[in-house]
């Protein structure tokens, strides 16, 4: 399962080869996260740097937990606790990181494309941890992951994704994601939100959630971004939530063993409903536990694929 | 001393003229312009097989000066246009503070006449402070040397102020330019708002918002029979309102830029913030419409829209980023290597485009003709002579330049202004 890649910027350059190598490789780091020592010496001597420049709590514990649980030595730079408030710039800052000797830096920046822009002059691997609007890679990996766990294929499966998409770098990124594994992707939501001009990523938007959800396998729910939302997006929370909120009675459409998805964090009672969110149906918390093995296959075959191949 | 230019290709769109005469100077003005002339007491400039054109005119740029020295200054930006084949340039009023008082108009003359090779002509801001709500005093500024008016970057949004101010601006026989963009569609877009926004994840400025306000200013001119100017048109929908509207006898004239007549928004791929302006490079339809318009004159004129900034402003993330290009120094090269050479326009519209319809817009009486009596401001250039753009040897004090590497033939070699070579390329 060869993986050429030096950085992880985003779904858009892997191929659906790379996808299913990291998904595979994903399955074999399973079973260390369930073990009593919950460590394994592959990344020994590796320096991570968890560069979190906007707010995080699922992806930067997870990348840390990931990065740990391999044996590698990981820093967490936020930035509060940082230059970057004193006007540092984006480069100096990776540019002094980086003269620690790390490894890999893993970056989530409000600015889409920040990653790209520090893998031009940078020489660690770089892993997009969530860039402005743009990608979110390790979501769409880890999301895929749990698709085929619960559904073992991913060809001819319909995938609804409601809400929020055009300012969504986890729908952007499961979008590239699932069309590239061969499911039929519709999408949901108001047309502010969800542009036509989306159709031109092979997919469908139905603005009609109550038909878009019909006989669907996967419903992917999305958080209203309110810190991203111009004015007029759509008329009130209260008008969105009777369009687009997921309900008992829309989920009667789609097929009797949909999953329900979110990436979190859920504003609950407005995309869906706390009983919908807990209920046997939703894979949300699935979803963050396989964020880990997700990033634990992501930083080994960056860090740990090359080095192996080498001795081997 | 008298100037003598011998056996050049003499185009002159003004008479149509494309033959190989010689054109003796004096005083700053062409005195003679014939085949063979004989004078012992000139300076001679024999330019065999090189194309000697009206001087180009760039009825756009961005000096910096006052206010903004660490980008540009009127030495430096001058520089630059002379380099690029520029005799002569309209500087934008936003800088600091805003040209939008005689005491700034003056200024920039005064530093022009002791430090630019070329001619430099100030335009002022239609609204004080470029604040869109109370219009400048025209006729003083105009006194002062302002040549046209325009709030550029910052445009005045309000109808009822824009029809003030074109309306006045009548009375003074002087032109409003106006950078068309509706800041509420633009919002707070950084791209064009498209398929290639939706892959990068930027912000998008839909192309409505370019379009609106041509729309609007078009009624205001034809309801006021007033005269206006589009800067930097980047839509086909904005090149179809401005191909109506003259069709309708309204008194509209528009420019455009290099960087939208061969990029598109395709080039952002890489967030390279050298792409970033505005108007934001559009989409493929809307490039071949413009290159279309350049053909059928509804596009009257070539522009760089050159606005300096300095490589720590726009080495950052591309939401960060300054809008903004710099030209002066590509333009001329870029266009003969991509329009002329490969025959898409001819070298007559291309001269045309460059200098007598930009002097004719800006009403600059003896500029963009060659003929007896007429300003010696030239250009010479050299059609086959090619080189690689390479923005670390810019005369410019800034770099920001999505053209950097491109290999082009087709130079300018040599320009005069006022009968004075200001710049000369060794081949």
């Amino acid at each position: 399962m060869p993986f050429f890649h030096k950085h992880l910027l985003g779904i858009q350059d892997l191929s659906k080869k790379d996808i299913l190598t990291i998904l595979e490789t994903a399955e074999s780091m399973e079973g260390i996260s369930t073990r009593d020592v919950k460590k394994v010496p592959v990344l020994r001597g590796k320096t991570i740097i968890n560069l979190f420049l906007e707010p995080s709590t699922r992806t930067s514990s997870s990348f840390e937990l990931a990065a740990k649980r391999l044996s590698a030595d990981i820093i967490n730079f936020n930035r509060q606790a940082s230059s970057v408030l004193k006007g540092e710039s984006l480069r100096d800052t990776v540019e002094n990181l980086e003269a620690m000797y790390a490894d890999a830096i893993i970056i989530r920046h409000t600015a889409a494309g920040a990653p790209h822009y520090v893998s031009t002059f940078c020489r660690s691997h770089i892993i997009n941890a969530g860039d402005g609007a743009h990608e979110h890679p390790t979501q769409a990996l880890l999301d895929a992951y749990t698709i085929k766990q619960k559904k073992k294929k991913f060809e001819g499966l319909k995938v609804v994704i409601v809400g929020d998409i055009l300012h969504s770098r986890v729908a952007r990124s499961n979008i590239l994601c699932l069309h590239k594994l061969g499911t039929h992707i519709i999408l949901s939501g108001p047309p502010a939100l969800v542009p036509e001009s989306l159709e031109k990523f092979k997919v469908e938007v139905n603005y009609d959630m109550d038909r878009a959800v019909e006989d669907a396998d996967v419903i992917m729910m999305l958080r209203i971004q309110k810190e991203r939302q111009q004015k007029n997006s759509y008329p009130s929370i209260r008008e969105y939530r009777f369009l687009y909120s997921l309900t008992e009675k829309k989920l009667k459409k789609a097929k009797k063993k949909v999953i329900i998805m979110h990436p979190g964090p859920v504003n609950k009672g407005v995309e869906l409903t706390s009983d919908l969110a807990s209920s046997d149906r939703s894979v949300i918390l699935k979803q963050v536990e396989n964020g880990v093995s997700v990033r634990m296959a992501v930083l080994y075959l960056l860090l740990g694929g090359k080095e192996r191949e080498a001795t081997d | 001393m008298k100037l003598l230019i011998k056996n050049g290709r003499v185009i002159d769109p003004a008479s149509g003229k494309d033959e190989i005469l010689d054109i003796l100077i004096d005083k700053g003005k062409i005195i003679d312009l014939k085949p063979l002339i004989k004078d012992d007491n000139a300076h001679t400039l024999d330019v065999p097989g090189r194309v000697v054109a009206p001087g180009f005119i760039d009825m756009h740029v961005h000096l910096r000066e006052p206010g903004q020295e660490y980008k540009e200054t009127i030495r430096t930006g001058t520089q630059a246009a002379a380099r690029g084949g520029f005799t002569s340039i309209a500087c934008m009023p936003n800088t600091s503070p805003v040209n939008d008082s005689r005491g700034v108009t003056e200024f920039i003359l005064n530093e022009a006449s002791k430090k630019a090779p070329v001619n430099v002509f100030p335009i002022a801001a239609v609204t004080r402070g470029l604040q869109g709500e109370e219009i400048t005093d025209m006729v003083d500024l105009i006194d002062a040397g302002a040549i046209a008016f325009s709030d550029d970057g910052q445009p005045v949004s309000n109808s009822q102020i824009m029809r003030r101010a074109m309306e006045y601006a009548k009375i003074s026989r002087s032109l409003i330019i106006d950078h068309c963009e509706d800041k509420e569609l633009s919002a707070d877009g950084v791209m064009h708002e498209g398929h290639y926004s939706n892959i990068l994840g930027l912000n998008g400025i839909p192309s409505p918002s370019e379009e609106v306000m041509i729309a609007r200013d078009i009624l205001l001119a034809e309801y006021l029979e007033a005269r206006i100017h589009i800067a930097h048109i980047s839509t086909k929908r904005s090149v179809s309102l401005v191909k109506a509207a003259k069709k309708r006898k309204i008194r509209i004239t528009a420019e455009v830029t290099p960087h939208h007549i061969l990029l598109t928004d395709k080039n952002l791929q890489t967030y390279d913030t050298n792409f970033k302006m505005k108007p934001p490079l559009r989409g493929e339809k809307d490039k071949k419409a413009i290159l279309a318009a350049v053909l059928d004159g509804t596009i009257d004129a070539f522009a760089t829209d050159h606005a300096p900034h300095t490589p720590d402003e726009k080495e950052v993330e591309f939401d960060y980023a300054p809008f903004g290009i710099i030209g002066l120094e590509t333009a001329v090269p870029l266009l003969l290597d991509k329009l002329v050479n490969p025959g898409l326009i001819s070298l007559q519209r291309f001269v045309e485009m460059m200098s007598l319809n930009p002097a004719t817009i800006l009403g600059l009486k003896n500029k963009g003709r060659i003929d007896i009596g007429t300003d010696a401001d030239l250009t010479v250039l050299n059609l086959s002579a090619s080189y690689t753009i390479d923005s670390s040897n810019f005369f410019s004090k800034s770099r920001n330049t999505p053209f950097n590497g491109w290999a082009v033939k087709g130079i300018p070699e040599i320009t005069i202004v006022s009968g004075k070579i200001v710049h000369k390329v060794k081949i």
